[in-house]
């Protein structure tokens, strides 16, 4: 049995205090008790609680979740931990968002598949402390020793005298107790709510349609909002004219505002795509709506501009380039990168000589494209702000970061900002960049009056923060005796690389060359599900499949083959993944998919394996060709994410994963014409759709006793590899360049 | 403007608006039943459909000039308590991931369940294409969906 520590530099991390009414309430800081050693100088606010477990006279349990949900079910996942080691039943559990709190090491972020893996011991140790006080107040109460108090599923038990106590009845003494300096947690195999499948809290709300999202909300008196932002990106506002809109009904004012004062030093996810946008503020969406049609724009070319970005320690000055880029100039860009030399990030031996010795080379260049996120509620958000105090509401993935954002733009200190977390509905990486909540801020500061920003599907997709374009070549020197010497990636893209050079084969090939190059851009770009990862992992797992051909390989067995050697004499030091691991995926996806036994006659199997954000997936994907067109009849999954906290949910995770990812291979692109997006709405921006959908997923976790890793993204980057590898197989080429629909003239 | 008397969920209720307007907005913002949604604007995407006398149509597009006495149905009004049959079969398959699109999808399955009780797989893909959902949960909206037509449970 683990004991943990509760305490921290003499600051106590969990803090208990009586309920008005009876009962008792436990704060906890979820990230105490991870990465201690970063944590030297913990600021006075860290005993700001982010989340609590509320136990009141009448037995009722309240766990606070403390992280933003949009989807990945962290709602429902992380009380279930709290719950685990409070020992209560799941069913009694009622379950609350936590509001966003400005303690500075709270980790209230949703993004890197983190959440899970972060909080795990946080969310236990808190769980575990409320159990142990409960404990110690009825044996107080009884005049026995703690040690033969036991629970189960929210009672209290002395078994040799026969008393019980629910928790409620124990629980004003409990907040009377002081926090206990260690706590012993459970043993896994003792488990009772972590590795069962409990249903996402937030399901029955959902299916009655009642008010879970921004866009939902309404505040009395709140105004609606739009922004009309540049046609073309290149472009900034010359001149609006408004005559008409303004004397439309419902329209309260129209004006042009900047998001970002000029000089601010932003902050990583503070991207500025059009510094200077117009806003429409009135009663009803329609009546705002139709003004902003009614709007006459004139843009002109915007300069080139120096950014001087902060954060993370450090300082940089990112160079936006003037000028309306079309696709077609990256195109002939990229390949102009890939023909010189890049910067080189790592070299295992001597790849050049290798090469120069190969009695065969194979090589390969892949290709993909912008995407948008295109979360399904458009940008959205609330802002009330006054002379002394601002009130947001909104879906926001990294509240911590745009909470200092607008502290500075408002000139109001962080506690006089408050932000509401509510339901996102979807993110994939947009939400990390809420400048939407600025803009709301600035619009409501100038209108005096609450109001609710929206987008238009438009305006959101066209706004740029896209997944960036991406280009790779990779090349595979064999000898003359079929064995492979030498592996070489060149990858870039605008405005930023995708490699990532540490990862397998790094480590596996004694001649390694791993070179990375970028073109800047004023296509503004962020974090998309698995970002880099989503590129890299499926065109090196694409071209490892065809160097296991050129080398006559099983393509399982070959990276098996591989892996053993990254264990057994890994070349470097700086490799990122755990071979036994990473093969254990293999393994377990060639057991569960009946590789052996050989696809059945018609059907073309592809696989694909990858690490990422700490946490190892295989698939095995099949096809078959109906009229001409390719099904995928199965996927079949394997992940090793440590322990599994709620396997349908996480199941769940997993087939969104692979659905969003084929639906991203086979149709996802974003292109340019002199600046304006080419796709502006889902009339010409495909996306994945029901039929299009893997007719079966099957999702198998390698069974260990890990601490969890994360599981929103390590699904995603390897289905693109595992597709065109089936592909291949069905029609007999290869399929390098994304999205493949257009390619093998499927329904565009 | 006149006013425009509509049937909503089986009650008459009376709203002034622009008779242009469409139903959406007229849903969201006069009428406070947001449990339909704007997705695109252009019936592209589904998550705004609702039931013009149990056929499921795109309310982003339709002016509520246009309604007339027919009757709509929402996700508040499709069932009193969350017991329809899909609504219980989503439960049942926990479908959701963030659930923004859920309401249409449901909208769009008990449309299609109402006029034809047992659809195969393929009249199900045809049903529900029209429906985006970008968290990836069709495989599971299109069990819930066999589930609620068979009116049974997964067991």
């Amino acid at each position: 049995m683990a004991l943990i520590e509760t305490t921290h530099n003499r600051r106590s991390f969990l803090k208990v205090s009586a309920l008005a009414g009876g009962g008792m309430m436990l704060g906890f800081n979820w990230l105490a008790g991870l990465d201690l050693a970063a944590l030297d100088d913990v600021p006075e606010s860290w005993f700001e609680p982010n989340g609590y477990v509320r136990i009141g006279a009448d037995g009722r349990v309240t766990i606070l979740s403390p992280n933003p949900e949009f989807g990945q079910n962290v709602k429902t996942s992380m009380p279930m931990i709290v719950a685990e080691e409070l020992d209560v039943d799941w069913k009694q559990v009622v379950v609350e968002q936590a509001p966003f709190n400005s303690t500075l090491y709270a980790r209230q972020f949703t993004g890197g598949s983190q959440g899970i893996r972060r909080g795990w011991q946080g969310l236990r140790t808190a769980g575990a402390t409320a159990r142990q006080m409960l404990r110690q107040a009825a044996a107080q109460a009884w005049r026995v020793p703690v040690d033969e108090v036991t629970t189960k599923e929210g009672v209290l038990y002395h078994r040799s005298s026969g008393r019980s106590a629910g928790y409620g009845a124990m629980a004003s003494a409990a907040a009377t107790i002081p926090v206990p300096e260690a706590v012993e947690l459970k043993e896994v195999k003792h488990f009772t709510i972590i590795g069962t499948s409990q249903k996402n809290v937030d399901g029955p709300e959902i299916v009655t349609g009642q008010p879970l999202f921004t866009m939902d909300e309404r505040w009395e008196g709140t105004l609606v909002a739009m922004i009309a932002h540049p046609a073309a990106f290149g472009m900034k506002l010359k001149a609006v004219d408004d005559t008409a809109a303004r004397s439309m009904p419902g329209i309260k004012d129209i004006f042009t505002f900047k998001t970002f004062e000029d000089g601010y030093e932003r902050n990583f996810f503070d991207t500025n795509t059009f510094p200077e946008l117009v806003a429409v503020v009135g009663n009803t969406t329609w009546e705002v709506m139709n003004a902003k049609r009614a709007l006459r724009f004139e843009w002109e070319p915007a300069a080139d501009r120096t950014e001087v970005v902060g954060g993370f320690g450090r300082t940089q000055t990112v160079h936006i380039p003037a000028g309306r880029e079309s696709t077609a100039d990256h195109t002939a860009r990229m390949a102009e990168m890939a023909a010189k030399p890049g910067t080189v990030v790592r070299r295992d031996g001597d790849p050049e000589a290798a090469f120069a010795r190969a009695a065969k080379i194979v090589e390969r260049t892949y290709t993909a494209p912008f995407l948008a996120h295109n979360p399904m509620e458009p940008i959205c958000c609330f802002a009330h702000v006054t002379n002394d105090k601002a009130e947001l509401a909104g879906p926001v993935q990294a509240p911590e970061f745009i909470e200092q954002t607008l502290s500075a733009r408002l000139g109001l200190p962080l506690e006089k900002i408050d932000i509401t977390l509510t339901r996102m509905g979807g993110g994939f990486g947009r939400r990390a960049y809420s400048h939407y909540l600025v803009e709301a801020a600035v619009i409501s500061r100038r209108m005096k009056a609450p109001v609710k920003l929206m987008y238009t599907r438009e305006d959101d997709m066209t706004f740029g923060i896209y997944r960036p374009t991406y280009h790779a070549t990779y090349r595979a020197a064999l000898d003359a005796d079929n064995n492979l010497i030498a592996f070489h990636v060149k990858a870039g893209g605008i405005p930023e690389s995708p490699l990532h050079a540490d990862r397998f084969p790094a480590g596996a090939v004694d001649n390694y060359l791993a070179e990375e190059w970028s073109v800047n851009s004023n296509i503004t770009i962020g974090a998309f599900r698995a970002p880099r990862s989503n590129f890299i992992a499926g065109v090196e797992q694409a071209f490892l499949d065809e160097v296991a051909e050129a080398m006559g390989k099983d393509p399982i067995a070959f990276r098996l083959e591989l892996l053993n050697r990254a264990k057994t004499r890994p070349v470097g030091e700086r490799n990122d993944y755990d071979a036994d691991r990473f093969a254990g995926v293999l393994e377990l996806v060639r057991e569960k998919s009946g590789w052996d036994k050989g696809a059945a006659p018609g059907v073309h199997r592809g696989v694909s394996a990858y690490f990422c954000h700490n946490s190892y997936a295989a698939h095995v994907l099949d096809v078959t060709v109906q009229n001409g067109a390719p099904v995928i009849q199965r996927v079949c999954c394997a992940l090793d994410c440590g322990i599994v906290v709620n396997p349908d949910a996480a199941m769940n995770m997993a087939e969104g994963a692979i659905v969003d990812g084929v639906g991203n291979a086979m149709y996802g692109s974003m292109t340019f014409e002199n600046g304006v997006p080419a796709h502006t709405n889902f009339d010409t921006y495909r996306t994945i759709r029901h039929s299009e959908a893997p007719k079966a997923i099957d999702v198998h976790f390698v069974k260990n006793e890990i601490d969890p890793t994360g599981l929103g993204e390590p699904p995603f980057p390897p289905i693109f590899g595992a597709l065109a590898n089936a592909l291949y197989r069905a029609t007999g080429k290869r399929v390098p360049v994304q999205p493949f629909a257009p390619q093998l003239q499927l329904r565009a | 403007m006149a006013p425009i008397t509509l049937s909503v969920n089986g009650k008459n209720v009376e709203v002034d608006v622009d008779p242009r307007t469409p139903i959406l907005w007229v849903l969201r913002d006069h009428l406070k039943l947001v449990g339909t949604k704007y997705g695109c604007g252009i019936a592209q995407c589904g998550a705004c459909t609702i039931h013009l006398d149990g056929v499921a149509v795109r309310s982003c597009v339709l002016p509520v000039s246009s309604v007339g006495n027919q009757r709509i149905t929402t996700i508040e009004g499709l069932s009193s308590d969350g017991t329809h049959p899909v609504q219980q079969a989503w439960l049942e398959h926990d479908v959701s991931q963030c659930g923004y699109c859920q309401a249409g999808q449901i909208m769009s399955a008990a449309a299609l369940l109402a006029q034809n009780p047992a659809p195969s797989d393929a009249e199900i893909d045809a049903g529900m294409d029209g429906n985006i959902c970008r968290c990836g949960t069709y495989l599971r909206i299109h069990a819930a969906i066999k589930t609620a037509a068979a009116g049974k449970g997964r067991g």
